[in-house]
């Protein structure tokens, strides 16, 4: 932090000296708000009884405990804001500072890519780690789907969920209908996902902003209905089940004869297929990064880009909105249905509960907090997500509601996301590194 | 055509609930332009304290009804609007000037807060309560049977929610508190150089929202008896749908919205099929859009460069 000015120097210290008494004040006043707003609902608890008749008992305990908690945090609150002081808001980066973290920045990729690489054979034997780690990139494949939509063409689509659904299910119902094989359905999954895509890029062609995330996400439970009403097809709520594994092409992982262990006359173990589905997510989602970064420096990405920063002046430029809106979706859409064709083989059973609008707003929050744009940022958010609530996972109960008091604080800590800097793709003489604090966001 | 008129009145009373709820959405989209998603869940908070405050009553031993919902009225307003207050300091107002998906993330986590925050302290399970208002007229009896009825739940639903309406008109067209939210929505920059208190502007109408969105929750709870932690999400993004059908940042066009998508949902129940009544009313929502792309009642937007 910059040294403080003489005289806000002077301010912050005669704010020191006089906090106590305002502290105290300010303290009291969010306990008795805290006493009003749980008066009700955490002191008194209702509960169906034996008849059916709501009874109910008071918890005053657990009221007390709430409010003094509210009054300390309070206190603890403020005298952390008077002891950080003031904030700038706006800081212009250090040319030294600047190249430090370039090279960090250059490293951590090259090193997160490798450590990646590696997880399976360091933890061959934990089962748990290798669930996570296949549970974190599933979430990086999605989320680098989504950054195509939100990231680089700044359409806030609040319904990504829906492409997952649409290829989990056609992966589902394909190879239990049809017995088509994985490879065969991978691309037909992406194919139908990218097709809805597009059929909801057609309405929201109109649409500006908020409009826009309205739609999408009526849009987002419009597929969840269907698919928990229309049983004969999907099954209803009680999902598909019995998917086929997956086969390295056509070789299965099992242990028949005919399988891998029995081909390459090694012990079967049931840890190959975990090992496999890793690295299979693995590849998927380097594809969806490499696609994306290619895409980038396409005219079809530059188009997003200038889509995303001025709708009005992409227009002006001679832009076609409307193919690069639906090209957008499309795009995004189908690594959503590849990612949803890959959770179908490894669940082998899926059902409606695990396409609700958490799992889109969970994959946004991944998108939003690491830096919209940023390839690297949303894989550090997806790790740091996926694992804190891994973290949580004892306090089934609690576990949401720490998610979304997580992403209220995080966005007023870091409302640009973990990385909050964008280079650009086109420059002139070098590539220069903008702070993101600086950079106004259009309203596309 | 008795059916038509039975669902014609069910599908009215409905769709005052959503107007209700739609008015706090269009009224914080019009000053703040963002969606406040946790919107449905203080809705959901105001259906649980009025249910909480109706047992309390009950078991005092009161017994006159008009005084007991008037009292379960304002305790719950007051409450809710407090809940209203409280999340827009906490979430929104640090998030002002901030980029614009901020707040609607914030928004959401605060969602997901409200709703895991009365599943906890109250319990995932729907809480049924007897029918506090009972009885009704007989409107029209048919030959065949079929009885036209309007209960006194829905008299009472009709008549608060205009009687609200007329208050809540009054207040934005005549009172000072009106004319500052006015003059936010054009302009709140402005605003305050002609000293307006922004701030405290902006918190008042997410209490007037919040207040709305609890009697709302109240008038839920006689119509269908019951609440649970899950209700705000689905009659949030309803109500979401009707302010954005009547033209989001107008009041009348939040309360046609609401009865629109009422009987929508009413009459696609009883003549199509009740499972996909949603699907009906979100499809309604993005046909409507594409036509019109400001909703019913709506100003068109002009692109400013």
């Amino acid at each position: 932090m910059a040294p403080l000015a003489p005289a806000a120097a002077t301010a912050v210290a005669a704010k020191r000296g006089l906090g106590a008494a305002f502290i105290f004040q300010k303290a009291l006043i969010s306990a008795l708000v805290a006493l009003v707003l749980f008066s009700l609902m955490i002191g008194v608890r209702t509960e169906a009884g034996p008849e059916g008749q709501l009874i109910y008992w008071t918890r005053f305990g657990d009221l007390a405990a709430m409010v003094g908690t509210v009054f300390v945090g309070s206190i603890v609150i403020e005298l952390l804001r008077h002891w950080w002081g003031p904030v700038e808001t706006i800081r212009v980066v250090p040319a030294r500072v600047t190249s430090g973290l370039a090279l960090a920045r250059r490293a951590i990729a090259p090193v997160l890519l490798i450590g990646t690489f590696l997880v399976p054979v360091i933890f061959y034997d934990q089962r748990y780690i290798l669930d996570l780690g296949i549970l974190v990139l599933t979430y990086v494949m999605l989320g680098w789907g989504l950054n195509v939509v939100v990231g680089l063409a700044g359409l806030l689509d609040l319904g990504y969920v829906a492409f997952y659904a649409v290829g989990a299910y056609s992966y589902a119902l394909l190879a239990t209908n049809f017995d088509l094989s994985f490879w065969v359905c991978l691309p037909l999954a992406g194919i139908l996902a990218a097709f809805w895509g597009v059929m909801l890029g057609f309405p929201v062609l109109r649409l500006r902003g908020d409009y826009l995330a309205i739609v999408t996400l009526a849009f987002g439970e419009i597929i969840r209905l269907v698919i928990i009403n229309w049983q004969d097809l999907t099954g209803g709520p009680n999902g598909v089940s019995g998917i086929p594994r997956p086969t390295l092409f056509g070789i299965p992982l099992d242990n028949s004869d005919d399988g891998l262990a029995a081909l390459l006359g090694i012990a079967y173990s049931p840890t190959h297929r975990i090992v496999f589905l890793f690295y299979l997510i693995l590849a998927l989602a380097l594809l969806t990064n490499w696609a994306t970064i290619r895409l980038r420096r396409l005219p079809i990405g530059r188009a997003w880009e200038a889509l995303r920063e001025d709708e009005v002046a992409c227009r002006a430029l001679g832009i076609n909105t409307t193919t690069t809106k639906l090209s957008a979706f499309a795009t995004g859409a189908m690594f959503g249905g590849f990612a949803g064709a890959f959770f179908a083989t490894r669940q082998g059973f899926i059902s409606p509960e695990s396409f609700t609008f958490q799992e889109s707003a969970l994959v946004l929050a991944i998108v939003v907090l690491g830096g919209m744009g940023s390839q690297l940022g949303v894989a550090l958010a997806a790790l740091a997500m996926i694992g804190g609530f891994e973290l949580f996972r004892g306090l089934e109960q609690y576990r949401m509601l720490v998610f979304g008091l997580a992403m209220v604080l995080l966005m007023i800590w870091r409302p640009r996301g973990l990385i909050g800097h964008r280079a650009p793709t086109v420059f002139l003489e070098h590539n220069q590194a903008i702070s993101s604090d600086v950079v106004k966001e259009g309203r596309g | 055509m008795d059916y038509f008129a039975q669902q014609l009145i069910n599908g009215l009373v409905l769709g005052s609930i959503y107007g209700l709820i739609a008015i706090g959405y269009t009224m914080v989209y019009g000053i703040v332009g963002m969606i406040n998603f946790a919107h449905g869940d203080i809705f959901m908070i105001g259906g649980f304290i009025a249910l909480i405050s109706f047992l309390i009553l009950v078991s005092l031993g009161l017994t006159f009804v008009p005084v007991i919902l008037l009292i379960v009225l304002l305790v719950s307003m007051a409450i809710t609007a407090l809940y209203g207050w409280t999340v827009e300091r906490i979430a929104y107002r640090p998030l002002r000037h901030s980029f614009r998906l901020a707040p609607m993330l914030s928004a959401i986590g605060m969602s997901f807060v409200l709703m895991n925050y009365s599943q906890i302290a109250q319990g995932a399970r729907v809480k049924p309560v007897p029918p506090i208002i009972t009885g009704g007229y007989t409107l029209h009896e048919s030959v065949d049977g079929f009885v036209v009825r309007l209960s006194n739940v829905q008299i009472v639903v009709v008549i608060t929610t205009i009687v609200l309406l007329a208050v809540f008109t009054w207040l934005v067209a005549r009172t000072r508190l009106g004319r500052d939210m006015r003059a936010c929505e054009q302009d709140q920059t402005m605003a305050a150089l002609l000293g307006v208190d922004v701030d405290r502007t902006i918190s008042m109408t997410f209490v007037i929202g919040a207040a709305l969105a609890a009697v709302a929750g109240m008038m839920y709870l006689l119509y269908y008896g019951l609440v649970d932690f899950f209700m705000g999400f689905v009659a949030g993004i309803k109500a979401f749908t009707a302010a954005v059908l009547g033209g989001i940042g107008s009041l009348p066009g939040a309360m046609l919205g609401g009865l629109l998508i009422g009987l929508i949902e009413t009459m696609w129940s009883a003549y199509f099929s009740v499972e996909y009544k949603d699907v009906a009313a979100f499809s309604i929502l993005i046909i409507v859009l594409i036509f019109m792309p400001t909703g019913l009642l709506g100003r068109p937007e002009v692109e400013k460069v």
